[in-house]
């Protein structure tokens, strides 16, 4: 596959975006900071600035961008798993399961690491589940593994709904913003990080076969491809990713769909280019997001996913409204 | 030569054997035992009524399933003893649907034929493109490089699958029902260009395809198999099993033979 633009002018632009976000969620906020206390946090002086940004900002930032990536990514697997452009981290249920396992530890009034464990251990079980069920009988169709996973979204959906009915007030506003997504909390971002970087280690030999894959799955595997393999690599690992950036910052919607599309467009379709490039930008666009989410309105934060799906739906029509490639 | 490379294909071995095959989907046997072998130089069509089980056939025949009964074997070896990728590199199918459900442009479609041809890190390179370009130019399709395949006509999307396939550069071609959605024209100028790289000296290729048409297979194969659809084979040479009295039993409509031009044409009654 040939890509329009080179990959190291792609890498270089995207790689500047990165920085240019993150930069902007360590200097933005309430502590005016300068490029001094920036400088002085990343080598570990001393003073107020340097604290907060070492302390608050950058962990924060820093969770915000692994999850972006690692959203993105786990949207640019799905895609090709499913073979359908609708699809999204959240599309198997995964999402649902976390979300049940948080706000189930929640309503008990169970600590932070606790409710950490839980949707880690919900997306999981959910990931089993319909693993389980549409691989029952040996075959493994889109169309079943689809049907599957929605159904047990539908079904963890269901339970979300009955645990906030019957939770008490004083905890109803923290699952709201657990299942809109909010990295406020969020401040060990390494082990996200540390997973990004060992997917896409992981996923970047394989990218070739993904296109190939994308040709139909009797055309891959007379191409040499070993279908039955990836195909379950792709929705373990998808699943994994999606389950640790739902752990560390909830159910931020929009990015997993939204950005393999834009970088579709704007790249085409080859997946050793999609798969890093959206890895990429799915962090500066969720960085940018969280920061925005907590300065706009400050001292009120708002729900990052809330700003996911203002920055991008409009970015989203605009790009869509000029592709020259007509659809996405 | 590297030690992966060793023995494949066995020499002067017939490119595809079959041998005592039998299939058989849920509790319907779709063929009864029969053998077969293609020599280099040679074309196989496979003829028969709708869901009399050609495409399975093929499928079986591409080592993509397993035979009920029986062993396929290309190059001299089964399946079970080629690498996937040296596998592709041997033989290549063209199967009847193409999904094109991300945009892509034409020039990168083709080039997914270059995959078993490429190491794990590998990109395509301008070898590959040329390759890929000349795919398309034998096709018609010189020019269509950059067009999203999304926004093709169903012929130009099959013509596309071909050069794809000819950019994989297989020996053994086989072919689903390559002609759907071909107009006339481009019908004859896909058979033409198989039969041209099939018999093409010292090139080793040769092929096996899916038609409908009992009278370009008159025109083009060397052996046929006739699936009847109620588990019945007919494996030989072409004018063999392209009688009337057989094709009308298969596809249950009387059929007439005529001599015409040297040729035989069938037409139904």
């Amino acid at each position: 596959m040939r890509c329009r633009r080179s990959p190291p002018a792609i890498a270089a632009v995207l790689l500047s975006a990165a920085a240019v976000a993150l930069l902007w969620a360590l200097v933005a906020g309430d502590l005016p900071v300068g490029a001094t206390d920036v400088v002085a946090a990343l080598v570990g002086g001393d003073g107020m600035g340097a604290t907060v940004i070492r302390e608050l900002r950058l962990p924060r930032a820093l969770a915000a961008f692994a999850c972006g990536g690692l959203l993105a990514t786990a949207g640019a697997l799905m895609q090709v798993l499913l073979r359908n452009p609708l699809a999204d981290p959240y599309i198997l249920g995964i999402s649902g399961g976390a979300a049940v396992g948080a706000l189930g530890a929640m309503v008990l009034g169970a600590a932070m690491f606790w409710v950490d464990v839980s949707a880690f251990a919900g997306a999981l079980a959910a990931m089993l589940l319909v693993f389980g069920l549409a691989h029952g009988d040996g075959s493994w169709t889109q169309t079943r593994l689809l049907l599957t996973g929605v159904i047990v979204a539908a079904g963890c959906g269901a339970a979300v709904s009955l645990m906030l009915a019957l939770a008490p007030d004083t905890r109803v506003m923290s699952m709201l913003f657990w299942m809109m997504g909010d990295a406020s909390a969020a401040s060990r971002p390494w082990p996200a990080l540390a997973v990004l970087a060992l997917a896409l280690v992981a996923v970047m030999p394989f990218a070739r076969d993904l296109n190939v894959l994308a040709r139909g799955e009797l055309t891959a595997r007379a191409l040499g491809v070993r279908v039955g393999h990836l195909r379950v690599a792709l929705y373990v690992l998808a699943s994994l990713l999606t389950a640790t950036a739902v752990t560390l910052v909830g159910s931020v919607g929009f990015v997993g769909l939204v950005v393999p599309h834009l970088v579709r467009l704007a790249l085409g379709n080859d997946q050793r280019v999609l798969i890093p490039a959206a890895a990429l930008a799915g962090g500066t666009l969720l960085t940018l997001a969280d920061t925005a989410a907590r300065t706009v309105m400050a001292p009120q934060q708002l729900p990052v996913g809330v700003l996911t799906a203002l920055i991008g739906v409009p970015v989203f029509l605009f790009l869509l409204s000029r592709s020259p490639r007509g659809t996405p | 030569m590297n030690a992966a490379r060793r023995v494949l294909p066995v020499d002067d071995a017939p490119l595809l054997e079959a041998e005592r095959l039998a299939l058989k989907v849920g509790e319907r046997w779709l063929c009864c035992e029969f053998s077969l072998s293609l020599a280099a130089g040679e074309c196989l069509v496979l003829l028969g009524p709708n869901g009399a089980g050609k495409t399975t056939l093929l499928h079986t025949l591409a080592g993509l399933r397993e035979p009920t009964v029986g062993e396929v074997r290309i190059g001299g070896l089964p399946y079970a003893a080629w690498p996937a990728l040296e596998a592709a590199r041997f033989r290549g199918l063209l199967a009847q649907q193409q999904p094109d459900l991300f945009a892509a442009s034409v020039l990168e479609t083709v080039l997914v034929g270059r995959h078993p041809h490429l190491g794990r890190w590998g990109w395509e390179g301008p070898q590959d493109v040329a390759i890929a370009r000349a795919a398309l130019e034998s096709v018609g399709l010189a020019g269509f490089e950059q067009r999203d395949v999304q926004t093709l006509s169903g012929g130009e999307r099959q013509r596309v699958a071909i050069a794809t396939l000819l950019t994989q550069a297989p020996r053994l071609f086989l072919l689903d029902e390559p002609l759907n959605h071909l107009d006339l024209h481009h019908q004859i100028a896909a058979l033409d260009l198989f039969q041209r790289l099939v018999r093409e000296d010292g090139a080793g290729r040769g092929s096996v395809l899916v038609l409908h048409d009992i009278n370009l297979a008159a025109r083009y194969a060397d052996h046929i198999i006739l699936l009847d659809g109620r588990g019945g084979v007919m494996a030989g040479d072409r004018d063999a099993v392209l009688r009337a009295d057989l094709l009308s039993q298969a596809f249950g409509h009387p059929l007439r033979r005529i001599e015409h031009a040297g040729r035989a044409v069938f037409l139904p009654d």
